[in-house]
């Protein structure tokens, strides 16, 4: 199976992106597949605290590029998956250390190496989403039900269009479900609706997110939490599978059907 | 009752909002240019047909990604103008 270079991004920060991108790492390799993930948020490292590896980084992605050590040092391997890697951000404030044309170069040293390679954009779309973008073969855009980060979520939507990249899957995270059936969040059929492209996930708001990234252990691993179930679903609907979505996934609730009966909709 | 209204309509609200300002987010119209735009449509096939302004509809509309703009501009009849 040819490898394939994923990019997960949203415009607007704090969505989740990076515990996305850990997720669907952990989910993809525990699930039999090679996976390196890499941060792309130089200057910013942060998916290596995630994913509880912080204190193994010796070599990092602008040391890759720039010749002082060699790939294979870079790609850190995770405590539990002996398949996973991770290539950390520099912590180097020079924003400009890496170019798109560095990335795809560093992506197709990786290629051969793995099955999936994550890209952890950062927020915006300045040089290093750019970056990011350069190698995909697809791009996940991550949102949550929130006007600020719809809205964004279609700026970056907009850009890949007009960089004629392959059109990119959504993820909704942080759906709370309870406040969707009191009409009080935007359900995840109105978030499809307003951006109109396809869904790949709906997560579900979950405290269990916030006790495994304290742990550096995602969530994906928990086999109870409803969180890790929907990054697992995304990870087997990458592969190809076709997983029905969960029940919180669809929120076309029964009050919302009896309004359109009512034709108040 | 008051309270479930008001609770009813916040994600109606955001999606309507969102609805407008993601079109003007992707065509670069603010809607005063839109505004502008229809009245220099309306001017121009005016200054060719009789044109019922009342009725005018003109609109941005979204189908998936891509928007169109929408317009209904129904004439008036040659045969009512004589009459009146």
């Amino acid at each position: 199976m040819a490898s394939q270079v994923i990019t997960v991004s949203s415009g607007k920060g704090g969505v989740g992106k990076t515990t996305a991108v850990a997720n669907i790492a952990v989910a993809l390799a525990a699930n039999g597949s090679k996976v390196a993930c890499v941060d792309g948020d130089i200057g910013l490292r942060n998916l290596d605290v995630v994913m509880g590896l912080e204190n193994r980084i010796v070599y990092d992605i602008v040391d890759v590029i720039e010749g002082r050590c060699r790939l294979r040092q870079a790609m850190i391997r995770d405590k539990h998956l002996p398949d996973l890697y991770l290539i950390p951000a520099a912590q180097t404030r020079d924003k400009n250390a890496v170019s798109p044309s560095d990335m795809v170069r560093l992506c197709n040293e990786l290629r051969p190496e793995v099955d999936y390679v994550i890209i952890d954009s950062p927020a915006g779309i300045e040089r290093g989403f750019r970056n990011a973008i350069a190698p995909a073969d697809r791009v996940l855009v991550v949102t949550n039900p929130e006007v600020s980060a719809v809205r964004d979520a279609d700026r970056v939507i907009g850009i890949l269009e007009a960089e004629e990249k392959h059109a990119p899957a959504l993820v909704i995270n942080r759906l709370n479900p309870a406040l969707v059936k009191q009409h009080d969040m935007l359900s995840a059929d109105d978030v499809l609706d307003l951006l109109g492209i396809a869904l790949i996930g709906v997560v579900p708001e979950d405290e269990t997110v916030i006790v495994s990234s304290n742990r550096g252990t995602p969530v994906a691993m928990d086999q109870k939490s409803r969180a890790g179930q929907a990054f697992r679903n995304i990870a087997r609907r990458i592969k190809g599978e076709t997983v029905p979505f969960l029940d919180l996934e669809r929120q076309a609730g029964i009050w919302d059907r009896l309004q359109k009966i009512a034709g108040r909709r | 009752m008051f309270n479930w209204f008001r609770h009813k309509r916040s994600a109606q609200n955001a999606k309507e909002r969102l609805q407008l300002v993601l079109i003007h987010d992707r065509t670069n119209l603010t809607s005063e240019e839109l505004t502008a735009l229809k009245d220099e449509i309306l001017q121009v096939i005016s200054r060719h047909v009789d044109i019922d302004t009342e009725a005018v509809q003109i609109a941005v509309e979204h189908d998936g990604r891509s928007q169109r703009l929408v317009a209904d501009i129904p004439l008036r009849s040659l045969t009512r103008r004589r009459a009146g």
